[in-house]
């Protein structure tokens, strides 16, 4: 049974990667841009999900780590002459080291209470970055303007078709390390954290090193997200940086199902193309109606959700698991006999075996 | 497996209660606010014994076994473990120490398999870090499988096969103190703290519970101490009892000596009446 669904899952891993790398070299220049977004943001949301999904730490501010990213790539290329390859993963160790620190107020809050702590966090970011003591750096409202990265000489792709393949690798490289994490001893600390943390700490888990090197660890991946956005975008300014953006990584990571790290990919293209959708449909009901996009948004989420509560990923296994077990029933021998019932037996007592 | 054989030798031939202690308890004090939950409480458990730990509800049980695994500060007081204070110690370096306990009302990772929770009971035994692991460094790898061998080792001595990749949440109370148990051996401890094993079991689960803790012992050569309300499994199975009452031990001594001490006596008639 479980070698089975590794098999299934392995299939599903392929089959997504083929279409991943064929895309570029057949769609056309925009949509090869907002496959570019879709890698980008699913990118932020695997960190998110190692945080939220993982480790129970509930973040409305992860917008301001893709804003330090964003920026941070933004500066080290204009103002020190620094390449993306160099400049992005530069940026990236300075969102550790900021998740990292305020992993530690994070601490002490729980719950409700973080997300409070982390929503002002997404509050801030575009008003300190728009700030107006800061525009010899940051280029205040105007923002900065970046040169788009040309494919390597002697490749012969279009700076899209680049840029798209650039966040490709990096999103499966980032997707390889947090698989890594989630499924070893990491991700089984991690969990437990979030489910009983005293128990945790008995087994040995450092909770506190734990908590905070994950906040820093999404924190990064948050940074690459924003680093390959500035490049991808060509243009960094405090307005994408509002809280809308912040939430769209945690709708994004609920729809593609919390503790899924196969999910965000899901979660990535809901929160690309759904608005997108939202406004063509709201063009049907003619231009008076301003604040359709946002009802049919909002009445698409409650949809997915309603249809699939723990998500993409939850509701694709509970899909597959009916499959697996629709093919078992019409095997009834080698099914039966797993051990179960005999350890039903040993545990409930003599007189009690259901 | 290799804990099991190398300790197994002392193991029958009765506890030697002359060595130095394991576990040295000494006028330990608590207060909550008016309360006092532990008053100068001073006891010994020597290594591989069976302690239990008795006493009417509220007598402070609980409070000792909390303040045992850190989760309290005493005011006043030392608990030795091994002969070091365990005051200089944080809560999450107890398991690296030799320290598991097990929780009143079972605290299982419920998303968690049954594998998964044993595994993380085996978290120490491994060094790696964030990086090591994202990484798959081959140290990380290494440490991987003997966590892996090491569960699947008590899964079978627990007979948690058939359970083992259903989530501990979704499993009926009995076999989640299983698995609790198997979680709590994993990293292979000298002093198991049992709080409670016996609640919400019936009759002949708490029959298998008393041979059960009995051969872990044996096994291992594991020290026990077993807060627990079930007086005659305490009596069955342990080597020493410690009777508390208002958080002052009353009686310390062997199970028939405690039994018929008038002290423990008038403990368990008063608060029955």
């Amino acid at each position: 049974m479980a070698d089975a669904e590794n098999a299934l899952s392995l299939l599903v891993t392929l089959a997504v990667a083929v279409i991943a790398l064929a895309f570029p070299f057949v769609a056309s220049g925009y949509h090869i841009y907002q496959g570019a977004q879709v890698l980008i943001f699913a990118i932020a949301m695997l960190g998110l999900n190692l945080l939220t999904g993982f480790n129970g730490q509930i973040s409305l501010g992860h917008g301001a780590f893709f804003a330090i990213g964003c920026y941070g790539a933004a500066i080290l290329m204009t103002k020190f002459g620094l390449p993306y390859w160099a400049a992005i993963p530069a940026a990236s160790a300075v969102c550790f080291v900021a998740g990292f620190l305020f992993g530690f107020p994070a601490l002490r809050f729980g719950g409700l209470y973080l997300a409070l702590a982390t929503f002002a966090l997404a509050v801030a970011a575009p008003q300190i970055l728009s700030y107006t003591g800061f525009d010899a750096i940051t280029g205040g409202s105007q923002g900065i303007t970046l040169a788009k990265p040309q494919a390597p000489i002697g490749l012969k792709l279009t700076s899209d078709q680049w840029l798209y393949l650039v966040c490709l690798a990096s999103g499966a490289a980032l997707y390889w390390a947090a698989r890594n994490l989630a499924r070893g001893r990491i991700g089984r600390a991690l969990i437990a954290i979030r489910d009983q943390p005293i128990a945790a700490e008995t087994m040995g888990v450092n909770a506190a090193l734990y908590k905070t090197t994950c906040f820093g660890v999404s924190a990064l991946y948050a940074g690459v997200a924003g680093g390959l956005s500035a490049i991808a975008v060509g243009f960094v300014s405090p307005e994408s940086f509002g809280l809308s953006l912040s939430l769209a990584f945690l709708v994004g990571i609920v729809v593609g199902g919390l503790a899924s790290l196969g999910g965000v990919l899901f979660g990535a293209l809901f929160i690309e193309f759904v608005p997108n959708i939202a406004d063509q449909l709201s063009v049907n009901f003619g231009e008076s109606a301003k604040a359709l996009p946002g009802a049919i948004y909002g009445a698409l989420l409650i949809l997915v959700m309603a249809a699939m509560p723990t998500g993409v990923a939850g509701g694709a296994r509970a899909a597959t698991n009916a499959v697996m077990r629709w093919l078992a029933s019409s095997r009834p021998i080698e099914v039966a006999n797993d051990g179960g019932a005999d350890v039903a037996a040993k545990y409930e007592g003599k007189g009690e075996s259901p | 497996m290799e804990l099991a054989e190398a300790k197994a030798g002392g193991a029958d031939e009765g506890v030697d209660l002359l060595a130095p202690a394991l576990l040295a308890v000494s006028g330990l004090t608590i207060r909550f606010g008016g309360v006092t939950a532990l008053q100068d409480v001073s006891f010994e458990v020597a290594r591989g014994a069976i302690c239990g730990l008795i006493g009417p509800n509220g007598a402070g049980k609980t409070t000792l076994f909390n303040c045992i695994s850190r989760l309290y500060d005493p005011g006043a007081g030392s608990i030795l473990f091994d002969g070091r204070p365990l005051a200089s110690f944080a809560r999450h370096e107890l398991a690296s120490l030799g320290i598991a306990r097990t929780f009143q009302n079972v605290a299982l990772f419920s998303t968690m398999t049954v594998r998964e929770n044993v595994c993380v009971g085996a978290h120490a035994i491994a060094r790696g870090g964030f990086l090591a692991n994202a990484l798959a460094t081959p140290l990380a790898r290494r440490e991987e499988l003997r966590i892996a061998e090491r569960a699947d080792a008590l899964i079978e001595e627990f007979g948690l096969k058939g359970v083992a990749d259903r989530p501990a949440g979704a499993l009926s109370f009995g076999v989640r103190k299983r698995v609790e148990l198997a979680r709590a051996l994993a990293k292979g401890p000298k002093l198991l703290l049992l709080d409670e094993p016996a609640g919400g079991l019936n009759h002949s689960e708490v029959d298998g519970l008393a041979d059960e803790i009995r051969a872990i012992r044996d096994r291992r050569g594991v020290a026990v101490l077993l807060v627990e309300h079930h007086m005659n499994l305490v009596m069955r199975v342990s080597d020493q009892v410690v009777a508390l009452d208002f958080g002052r031990v009353i009686a310390n001594g062997r199970p028939d000596e405690v039994r018929a001490n008038r002290e423990v006596v008038r403990a368990y008639l008063g608060s029955a009446g």
